[in-house]
């Protein structure tokens, strides 16, 4: 048996490449592209010496959710690290700080094209949980899935704008990699083997995201001076939007607080 | 004899797949296993145990039960083709092979196109046809319908026989009967398979009205089976006492007519716990297999109803090489 289920070749890739094609044609679609049309540019288009910055913070008014938790007992790995764990879908700190809210610039960077790092970004399944539970990144950028588990998982992005995949990692330390190949907010992630396990990957063909921390902090930055809208994204609380204008070098801080 | 008790083998054996297939959807586990035909990399049958967790220990154990049936259905196939003297009950076999393998590709390309409702519903439907095409291979391989149920002989036996060769008005009920059930259960795996099940969240009201006072696609779908089960159930209350009216003697009429009304009963109360328990995984795929049961009862019967016409008045058997 070969061990990495993404690298298996044999009969099963040909069953596959033959149901893939069969899919493509009868949807229309192509074979899952992972790189944009035309090659992103290297250098940023942003002068770092006008460039602004947008902070701020998530807060919740009112009496915040009780916090739920989650059993694991359906796999006697997970028991192992815990037999329950934080339900992570709303979390609230001090001072109605709300953790896991993404935020970003939904509108007013024009045609602006931006470099994709280099550098992946990290989904990790520890604890039988996604770490993090919500993450950003640039179109084209590469996502590393990891197992960290001692036990089995699927790796499954209901993307809608990109390509849905369902890829297994069977034992503990495999890791693929995936790129979404267009804006997308947001692609849940789930574990059909723990029903328990989800995530949310926002994409954008910008770098200017971010996810709040446990003290609901966010912040954006270089920004080049202009008007955005910046929306704050949270998986059961919904979404808001601000209006915010930033001038030459400056810096703003935007609040916004979600209610029961 | 031998053949016959096998195919109730194997009738048994879909009803159990049909039901390890209610819980694969009922707990969410479908694209648990997210390749096919292997498991995580690994040929089905050598698949860990241990590593059969969470949804997967659903999903898997649904393969592996269906890949029993599959050889079940090869070896009835090859055994009434090796033994069955009337060709249309062998080709009843073909076909059930041939069912049973499209229904096994069905169930590969739902995983690897995750779950698309039309492929879904449709392995849902084929599932049914499947254990129907079983069901009545263990009714045509029995001793009782290969000797026309001719227990008694004389001319009261004679006239019964006439009765029911005469009774195109049952075999009309039981057939319609039959299809309504079908169909039900096809608006039935649409609701489940579109995630509709709990669009009207209280019985037997809708919304606390006769008729919803809101309609979305779910809500529709999901009224359309309720609507179908009292459509349903008045077929088989009529069906049931034309039988009890007219053919009461009749052993085997009477007795899936009995068990067909039975199966209703708790079908219904099973929908409406479905509902009520916010879609319990267990109930929910009891109301799954319980309403194969009732379509396949409704068949028997049907077949039965025919029977009389097939073989004519008087007539013991139509296919005296194959009585065992």
């Amino acid at each position: 048996m070969r061990l990495d289920t993404a690298d298996r070749k044999g009969p099963r890739r040909m069953l596959g490449l033959i149901v893939m094609a069969v899919a493509a044609s009868a949807c229309g679609g192509g074979p899952e592209s992972s790189a944009p049309a035309t090659p992103a540019p290297t250098v940023s288009p942003v002068n770092a010496e006008t460039a602004g910055n947008i902070a701020g913070r998530i807060t919740f008014e009112g009496t915040p959710p009780k916090p739920g938790v989650v059993r694991m007992d359906a796999d006697p790995n997970c028991v192992q690290q815990g037999a329950t764990s934080p339900d992570e879908s709303v979390l609230v700190g001090d001072g109605g700080a709300i953790q896991n809210v993404f935020v970003y610039v939904k509108d007013g960077l024009g045609n602006l094209r931006f470099p994709v790092p280099s550098a992946p970004v990290v989904l990790d399944q520890k604890g039988c949980h996604y770490v993090p539970h919500v993450l950003g990144v640039q179109a084209g950028q590469s996502v590393e899935i990891v197992n960290s588990d001692p036990t089995l998982h699927n790796v499954h992005a209901l993307a809608k704008a990109n390509q849905e995949f369902n890829q297994g990692q069977p034992l503990p330390g495999m890791k693929f990699t995936r790129q979404f190949s267009t804006r997308e907010v947001m692609v849940p992630f789930k574990c059909d083997v723990h029903s328990w396990m989800n995530a949310w990957v926002g994409v954008l063909d910008h770098p200017y995201f971010a996810v709040t921390a446990a003290d609901g902090s966010f912040s954006l930055k270089g920004l080049p001076p202009g008007t955005y809208t910046i929306e704050a994204w949270h998986e059961t609380l919904g979404t808001q939007t601000q209006s915010v204008t930033i001038g030459e070098k400056e810096s703003k801080d935007i609040v916004f607080t979600f209610k029961a | 004899m031998l053949l016959h008790l096998f195919a109730l083998l194997v009738a048994a054996s879909t009803a159990l797949l049909i039901f390890a297939g209610g819980l694969v959807t009922s707990t969410g586990s479908g694209l648990s296993v997210p390749d096919w035909p292997t498991t995580y990399g690994w040929f089905m049958l050598t698949f860990p145990l241990e590593k059969m967790v969470g949804g997967i220990f659903y999903e898997h154990s649904h393969r592996l039960i269906a890949s029993g049936v599959g050889a079940l259905i090869v070896v009835l196939a090859i055994w009434l083709w090796t033994s069955e003297p009337r060709a249309w009950v062998r080709r009843l076999g073909y076909v059930a092979l041939g069912a049973v393998v499209t229904q096994g590709i069905l169930g590969g390309i739902t995983v690897l196109w995750f779950l698309p409702d039309a492929v879904s519903i449709a392995h849902a439907g084929l599932a049914q046809l499947v254990f129907c095409l079983t069901v009545s291979i263990a009714l045509v391989t029995s001793p009782g319908w290969q000797r026309a149920y001719a227990d008694r002989e004389g001319p009261r036996r004679r006239n019964l026989d006439k009765t029911l060769a005469d009774d195109s008005r049952l075999r009309a009920i039981a057939t319609v009967t039959t299809a309504a059930i079908y169909v039900q259960i096809i608006v039935g795996a649409t609701m489940r398979h579109t995630g509709a099940g709990l669009a009207i969240p209280d019985f037997p009201w809708a919304f606390g009205r006769l008729i919803p006072p809101v309609w979305t696609g779910p809500i529709a779908i999901h009224f359309a089976h309720r609507v179908g089960a009292v459509i349903v159930t008045t077929l088989v209350l009529a069906t049931i006492g034309h039988v009890l009216y007219h053919h009461r003697s009749r052993g085997e009429l009477r007795r899936p007519s009995l068990l067909l009304a039975a199966l209703v009963a708790i079908q219904v109360t099973l929908g409406a716990l479905t509902v009520l328990s916010g879609k319990h995984y267990i109930i929910n795929s009891l109301h799954v297999v319980t309403g194969a049961l009732v379509l396949g009862t409704s068949l028997v019967l049907t077949l039965r109803a025919y029977r009389a016409r097939l073989v004519g008045p008087g007539e013991q058997t139509i296919c005296t090489g194959a009585a065992a």
